[in-house]
This record gives structure tokens, C-alpha cells and sequence, in this order.
């Protein structure tokens, strides 16, 4: 019993933990000597958070014995990075914060510590949230484990492979091109991106502000289902927060899909596609219609704008959120500066790496006088079109299907000198963040033993069906059951 | 597109980070090959389409005009390079 804790889903151990099988400390301390034993090779972990997580766990026993604990009572979690975590390090996969200590928590981290979550650690990422292959961290990439030569994604690679590699029960990520669906989709775990303003941004590092949400990172729909529940709702901190109630995502997951119509995007699946992975997404498609549900073809017709107009949108917002970082109040400074602007130079030069001082300067470029209307308002009009032709495929279906990735997990060092080869791995992400739509990645059948990632996306704020669709399509597959070997 | 070297030193001193001489004909292509990607969305008419400002048709929420937040300076000094006296310090600004 013991010895298998990391394969239990969060409803298994939340009963166990309930019937007093096993304590919070004993799950804790399971998942923590997996972490040290395991992490080396994969290096998902920058912060390991023994001290903290052991007192929580211990909390969580003492309200469990009390008969006041919830569904996530007492389940460790690992946080992205990004998260500030007060009295814990929070580096943002940067130089720049290597020495933040964050004076305050972010409310999601307040939320699900409220829920008596047990914070594990802390989770590597690329810097600043600005890659897809996880090689961008300060501290080193991440490893996929199911093939240590190649990339887990990102930017929340470290979450991905973390929960793929059972050393954590959940994880949490951020989304704001496909940084939680395309690691999902490369490290076979499920990540959902919720719709813009249902989970809170404050105290989540900014990137893209426009784009940014948080969202669970899990082995199975139903497990986030529980996580979403925790992490959503209205935060009067965060300007762009929603006012309007949380569904009971778990209790409405076998909820009747009969009559839902899904739309497979036909632009999803061109020539971009490869082979194996387009045969891994047919026989996921195969699946779903036994659940009686109805497919057909729908279009994006725009959605090959989603990457271009994004490298402009992103690199702006970040352009002016990164700007905070100038050596003077927190983060890296440099030594012996000459005056306040060398001052400000140096530290972000010495701060950033090349991934993010590129964005910066993008953004910097497109903002910059005379250059407004042709970048940055076309972007945002295309932005408009892009919306759209998602209202408009929302007319006639429920739900939309596609890969969450062109291919399975690359290798490490592959794409890494091409910024544009790499942008593009998210081509299939981009177009939902963009509208602000909600979106999942689901584990499909291995290609080449290597997970395939299948993306389901819904209307706004229908985070409870597209939940319901990926449970009940993992009730009758064991895709998401597969665990690397050495796992 | 291609951007001229000075362009590349001029936008790096905007965005306020040090860049050596030696740094910048790579910065160029980087760059460049990134703003040709961008520059597709030129194929796209769009004249007659009203820019999107929020991803929700939501308006700006506002608040009562009341003090909500207590004083935390020691705590967020704690983590800067460097305070006196409740202030941050930078190098002499004014002679």
C-alpha cells in the first residue's frame, strides 16, 4: 500500500487519508524522498520545501482527525515557480530573482493552502515563462522522463515532468501561449488552461497580461477537476478576475455528453501534423464517438495568424512587466555601478537570458514611436479575427478538437538556436490564448513510445464540460494511466 | 526584415539593457528572423475590424476610494540590493 501512494488519484488518497490508512506526513515524506531520490536526472525541482511541507502535513492530519478536511486536505502539490511563495525562494527560472525570497503569497498559492494542500516544492520553468522546451531556465533545462534526451515543453516543464514522473500528486502551471498544454501534451499528464480571469493572476510573475492564467497540471481530468475547483473564483487583487461562481467541476464529471456536438479543427490536422501524431488523435477521435457523441469538421481559417500576432502581443506586455526589474527595489544587481542607467543596463543585462531580453526588445521595437498601428494595433485586430472564427465554430459545436502539439517531445538542444522553429512548436496553443478561451491537453495513445498530447477546447467559462468530456473518454482509455519506465 | 545596426542599439538602449558591440550583428538576425515571422500578419485585411482590448466584454471594475492596504515597507526592503533609512538606494543623481 505504502509503496504505490504516487499512482493514487487525489479522490484514492483523500479517502485513505480520511479512513486513516495512512497520515499526511507518511504521504509527504513518501513524495519528498521520491523527489530527492528521483530528481536529479530530471531536475524538475529547483526549491525542495522539506521544513514548510512537513508542518502543513502535519497541520492537514490534525484538521483531517478534527473532521474538517476537504478534498485536498493533505495532498502534496508542487508549485511553478512563477507562484510567489512567502518565505520561499521564487526565482521565475531567472538570475535576476536567484535571490527572492517572496515577501507574500500569490492567491492561488493562498487558496489551495486554505484547502490544506501540502506545498512540496517548487517547480523549475523556462525563464520568466518565455519557452516551449523548458532550456530557457537560469538553472538548467528539465528532462523529459519518459526519454532524458529530450525536452519536457514549456514553459511549465518542470510541473510536466514532475507529475509524470510521480513526485508530486498535482502540479501547478501557467498557460499564456501553451504553457501548460503543450509539457502536458510532451510529458503525457493533463494540463487545462482555464478561461481568461477565472483563476487569479496576483502574485503570478507577470509575462503577457493580457494572456497569462493559471491552471492545474494532473494525471487525470478528474484530479484537475478537484485542483480547478480550489484554484478558481474572484480576487478583488486582480483587476481582470471574474465575479461569478465556481461550477462544481467534480460533481458534474459523468454529467451527459450524449448530444454534444465536437468539432475536429480541420487546420489542426494539415500538414504541420505529423504522421504517427495524427494517428494517435484518429483513434482518440474513435474513442470519443463510443461516449455518443457527434463530430464533425469545423475551421479556423485564421488561426495560421495566432503565432505572428502573438510575437507581437506577448513581447509587448512583457516589454513593459519586465520593466520592473531595474536592480533598484528587488532582483540582481550589478557590481559597482557608474550611474542610475548603467545601473539599470547591467542588471538586466547581467539578470536576463537571451530568450527573454530578445522579447524584451521585441516588444520594446513594436511599441516604440512609429511603429504603434503596424505592429501592436494589427496585432490586436488580428487578435479580433482569431475570436472570431472561434465564435463563430461555437455556433455550430460544444467543443473543439485538434493535437496539443505538432510532435511528440524533441530533443534536447534541437530547436534551441532557432527562436522562429521554436515559436512555432506552439502553433496548434497560441489562437485559445489569444481569444481567451479555456483548453485542455489529455493523454492520446503513445507515437514511438512517446506521449501525444489530444486538446480539447470549450466556450468561455464551460471549464465543467470540457472537464466531463475528458473524464469520461479517460473512464474508457488508460492513456493517461501510462507511466514512464523507472517511474 | 532587417534592421540596421544602429536600430538594434537604439531599441536595446530603450529597453534599458547593456549590449556589446560584439553582441549585436547576432542580435540583428535574431531579431530580424523573429519581426519577419511577425510581419505575416500583413496578409491579413483588416481595416474594417475594431482592435480587441480585453479577451472578455467586461468593463474596468472600480472600488471605493478607501484605504485597503497597511504599510508594509520593512518587509518588501527586505529583499532590495540595497535601503537607508527606509530608502532604496541608487547611485548620485544629482550632483
Amino acid at each position: 500500500m505504502m509503496s504505490d501512494l504516487h499512482q493514487m488519484s487525489i479522490a484514492r488518497l483523500s479517502s485513505g487519508l480520511q479512513a486513516g490508512d495512512f497520515s499526511s506526513v507518511e504521504l509527504t515524506r513518501h513524495f519528498l524522498h521520491r523527489i530527492r531520490q528521483l530528481d536529479g536526472e530530471l531536475n524538475a525541482v529547483l526549491t525542495l520545501a522539506e521544513e514548510q511541507a512537513l508542518e502543513q502535513a502535519q497541520a492537514a492530519d490534525e484538521r483531517i482527525q478534527a473532521g474538517n478536511a476537504g478534498p485536498l486536505t493533505g495532498i502534496p502539490i508542487l508549485h511553478k515557480d512563477i507562484f510567489c511563495t512567502r518565505g520561499v525562494r521564487t526565482t521565475c527560472g531567472s538570475r535576476m530573482l536567484g535571490n527572492f525570497i517572496s515577501p507574500y503569497d500569490a492567491t492561488v498559492v493562498t487558496k489551495l493552502k486554505e484547502a490544506g494542500m501540502v506545498m512540496l516544492g517548487k517547480t523549475n520553468m523556462d525563464e520568466f515563462a518565455m519557452g516551449s522546451s523548458n532550456e530557457t531556465s537560469y538553472y538548467g533545462p528539465v528532462r523529459n522522463p519518459w526519454d532524458r534526451d529530450r525536452v519536457p515543453g514549456g514553459s511549465s516543464g518542470g510541473s510536466a515532468a514532475a507529475i509524470a514522473a510521480r513526485l508530486g500528486v498535482a502540479a501547478t502551471g501557467t498557460d499564456t501561449g501553451g504553457s501548460i498544454r503543450q509539457p502536458a501534451a510532451l510529458c503525457g499528464i493533463t494540463g487545462l488552461k482555464p478561461t481568461y480571469g477565472r483563476v487569479s493572476r496576483y502574485g503570478m510573475i507577470a509575462f503577457a497580461s493580457s494572456l497569462d492564467q493559471a491552471g492545474p497540471m494532473t494525471r487525470s481530468a478528474e484530479d484537475a477537476a478537484y485542483l480547478l475547483a480550489a484554484m478558481a473564483g474572484f480576487d478583488e487583487r486582480d483587476s481582470t478576475s471574474v465575479d461569478r461562481p465556481v461550477d462544481d467541476y467534480a460533481g458534474q464529471l459523468n454529467q451527459p455528453l450524449k448530444s454534444l456536438k465536437v468539432g475536429i479543427v480541420k487546420e489542426f490536422f494539415g500538414e504541420g501534423l505529423g504522421a504517427g501524431m495524427n494517428a494517435s488523435m484518429q483513434t482518440a477521435i474513435d474513442a470519443l464517438k463510443t461516449l455518443g457523441v457527434e463530430t464533425r469538421e469545423v475551421s479556423l481559417p485564421n488561426s495560421g495568424y495566432s503565432v505572428p500576432a502573438y510575437y507581437v502581443v506577448a513581447p509587448a506586455e512583457c516589454s513593459s512587466n519586465l520593466s520592473r526589474f531595474d536592480g533598484v527595489r528587488f532582483g540582481h544587481r550589478c557590481e559597482n555601478p557608474q550611474d542610475l542607467e548603467d545601473l539599470y543596463k547591467r542588471s538586466r543585462a547581467e539578470g536576463f537570458g537571451p530568450e527573454v531580453k530578445r522579447r524584451i526588445m521585441i516588444g520594446t521595437y513594436a511599441l516604440s514611436a512609429g511603429y504603434y498601428d503596424a505592429y501592436y494595433l494589427k496585432a490586436q485586430q488580428v487578435r479580433q479575427v482569431i475570436a472570431d472564427d472561434f465564435r463563430k465554430a461555437f455556433s455550430e459545436v460544444d467543443i473543439l478538437l485538434g493535437p496539443a502539439s505538432p510532435d511528440t517531445a524533441f530533443r534536447l538542444g534541437e530547436k534551441s538556436d532557432d527562436p522562429v522553429s521554436m515559436y512555432l512548436s506552439d502553433i496548434y496553443t497560441i489562437a485559445v490564448n489569444l481569444a481567451g478561451l479555456p483548453a485542455l491537453s489529455m493523454p492520446a495513445p503513445l507515437v514511438d513510445g512517446l506521449p501525444a498530447g489530444l486538446q480539447l477546447i470549450s466556450n468561455y467559462f464551460e471549464e465543467e464540460q470540457l472537464l466531463a468530456l475528458a473524464h469520461q473518454l479517460q473512464q474508457i482509455s488508460d492513456w493517461h494511466l501510462q507511466t514512464p519506465s523507472g517511474y | 526584415m532587417d534592421l540596421e545596426p544602429d536600430e538594434v542599439e537604439k531599441i536595446a538602449h530603450l529597453a534599458r539593457i547593456a549590449v556589446a558591440a560584439g553582441e549585436i550583428e547576432a542580435l540583428n538576425t535574431e531579431l530580424s528572423s523573429i519581426l519577419g515571422l511577425v510581419e505575416r500578419m500583413a496578409e491579413l485585411d483588416t481595416s474594417d475590424i475594431l482592435p480587441m482590448a480585453h479577451p472578455l466584454d467586461m468593463p474596468q471594475r472600480l472600488r471605493p476610494d478607501v484605504v485597503t492596504e497597511e504599510s508594509h515597507r520593512e518587509t518588501y526592503q527586505s529583499v532590495a540590493p540595497a535601503t537607508k533609512n527606509g530608502l532604496y538606494l541608487v547611485p548620485r543623481v544629482i550632483e
